[in-house]
């Protein structure tokens, strides 16, 4: 079986972002990028599977600017065995995400498609869904425990109410929570290996995909701040506090 | 002018306060009818209370058996048929309307507006990107239907009681796929408020120490009547299960009172409670950046702290 990960770059999780003052934007120039944390997960997930003889290949996705190499040579260090570039310069949303992904799909025929569960700049939480809807095939997002057997994945997911387990027959789509592994650390013999694995680049122009932009972000605000607090100096006075305000 | 379809959500036969969140969004676009959408087995008792919520028109119901429980690929081709003649889709952001929605969104071919804050126009929504760093003003197509879901932390549930819409059976013809089953659900069972719309919370961090030292948590909001909470390092060190989580990954709450214990304040934990009435920090450590969103801070040991203030209490 070939597993195809997505594998997004974002703006590293520790920046703290700052809003432009015009309203355009957020800074984003000079600013640390790395790999977005649920797709190191999927990747550690679809390493893990091939390790455990369920999968043979492991393909990591990444959609951006031609200097998007770089990042994907992190994914093929970390053990992907290939990676595949799709190019262009503009911001790609979620639905385009997904039907680059169906494309993908019809040419690779994976029997798993393994993504974050959301990334962490437009915390959207769409693109596997909206993969599995295109592909018409199951999904199981927010998963903390991935079982395959006898071409059936069972899956347990973080939903409000507590764990859900669910069972889908493959191929699927799965996205990942925070809590299915902990991504191992790439080691230095295994970026100069990287360096010679396949990057098949492919114009995003190429691949027939509508890229009309369905949502216009108009203006960028930085959130509303509190106003400061205050200190208490002990457990009787913080209790007094919180009675004079009603809600103790 | 707009009509919209908000999708119930509901468990065990009881309607999830979620979706009168949702239905004050809906009612904030000023819509000509908001109609509710109850998918379920049984559908009888989850419509009756949804008839009760103020500013619904109808409630419709599809009960089949494959609707017994969530499931994503099985739920959203009945909700894009069902969507036909409304100008939005809403459900509440929660992890059931964040696993199916988008799914709709994709079969009816268009965007999903994910979070919505504010209604700033029929087709215009803030929403939050970058862990709640920066908020955005998005315009959806005004010639496609407007998906989205709904930020339960941003909004308040509308007032239920003396409204009584018609509820109606609805029929849709929609191929469904057995692809995909349920297996079970394990939950954390509780006796205390839920998190998510509990109007005091109480949160317990990696400060606490262990599992065991959680029960000093669990007393002290037992006492003050509130839910329970923890930042990921508590759920990760494993002295909490991992559906008290608040912060960007785990639940977004907007309680009255918040009391962070023992809690730094990671980016990712403040998204989740930035909207609190009141957040009260407890910490040793009096340069941790929860002070900085704090309303009253302590700096102290919570072991010698809570005892002193349920004495004070």
């Amino acid at each position: 079986m070939k597993i195809l990960v997505g594998y997004k770059r974002v703006v590293d999780y520790n920046v703290r972002i700052q809003v432009k003052p015009d309203g355009t934007g957020v800074v984003t120039d000079g600013v640390k990028l790395s790999a977005n944390p649920f797709d190191d997960i999927a990747l550690e997930e679809a390493l893990r599977l091939r390790e455990k003889g369920v999968a043979e290949e492991v393909v990591v996705v990444g959609i951006g600017p031609a200097d998007l190499t770089a990042h994907l040579r992190n994914g093929l260090a970390m053990g992907a065995n290939r990676a595949i570039h799709v190019v262009t310069t503009d911001a790609v949303q979620p639905l385009t995400a997904a039907r680059i992904f169906q494309k993908l799909i019809e040419k690779e025929q994976p029997g798993l498609v393994i993504l974050g569960k959301q990334a962490i700049d437009d915390d959207a939480n769409q693109t596997g869904q909206m993969l599995a809807a295109l592909w018409d095939r199951p999904q199981a997002t927010f998963a903390s425990k991935v079982e395959i057997a006898d071409g059936k994945v069972t899956v347990t997911r973080e939903v409000d109410a507590g764990l859900e387990v669910i069972e889908a027959e493959l191929p699927a789509v799965i996205t990942t929570d925070l809590r299915l592994n902990e991504p191992r650390f790439i080691k230095l013999p295994d970026i100069m290996k990287a360096k010679s694995k396949p990057i098949d680049t492919i114009e995003f122009g190429s691949l027939g995909v509508e890229a009309n932009d369905h949502l216009k972000t108009t203006h960028y605000a930085a959130p509303a701040k509190r106003s400061k607090g205050v200190m208490v100096k002990d457990a009787a006075e913080l209790v007094a506090a919180l009675k004079q305000k009603g809600l103790l | 002018m707009s009509k919209i379809l908000v999708i119930a959500e509901h468990l065990n036969g009881k309607l999830n306060s979620s979706t009168a969140r949702a239905v004050s969004a809906a009612a904030a676009v000023k819509p000509e009818a908001i109609d509710v959408l109850v998918l379920a087995d049984n559908a009888d008792a989850i419509a009756a209370e949804a008839a009760k919520i103020d500013g619904v028109s109808r409630v419709l119901t599809i009960a089949r058996a494959e609707n017994a429980h969530p499931l994503a690929a099985v739920l959203a081709p009945q909700i894009a048929k069902a969507a036909a003649g409304y100008s939005h889709v809403f459900a509440p952001s929660t992890t059931f309307g964040k696993d199916v929605l988008p799914r709709v969104a994709a079969l009816l071919g268009v965007a999903q507006v994910s979070d919505v804050m504010s209604v700033e126009g029929s087709h215009t929504f803030k929403r939050p990107i970058y862990a709640g760093n920066a908020i955005i003003t998005v315009e959806a197509d005004a010639g496609s239907t407007v998906v989205a879901t709904i930020r339960t932390a941003s909004w308040s549930a509308a007032a239920s009681g003396t409204n009584s819409a018609p509820v109606e059976a609805l029929s849709v013809d929609a191929a469904l796929p057995s692809h995909t089953r349920f297996v079970e659900l394990q939950s954390g069972k509780s006796d205390r408020p839920d998190l998510q719309s509990a109007s005091k919370v109480v949160s317990g961090g990696r400060g606490v120490g262990s599992k065991e030292n959680f029960d000093i948590i669990y007393k002290f909001a037992d006492k003050i009547g509130a839910g329970v909470g923890a930042s990921r390092a508590a759920v990760d060190a494993g002295y909490v299960p991992s559906d008290l989580q608040v912060g960007q990954t785990g639940k977004i709450i907007a309680p009255e009172l918040y009391m962070a214990i023992g809690i730094s304040g990671a980016i990712q934990h403040l998204t989740g409670i930035k909207d609190a009435g009141t957040i009260v920090a407890i910490n040793k450590d009096g340069e941790a950046p929860i002070f900085e969103i704090a309303d009253i801070g302590l700096v102290g040991d919570l072991f010698k702290i809570i005892p002193e203030l349920e004495q004070a209490l």
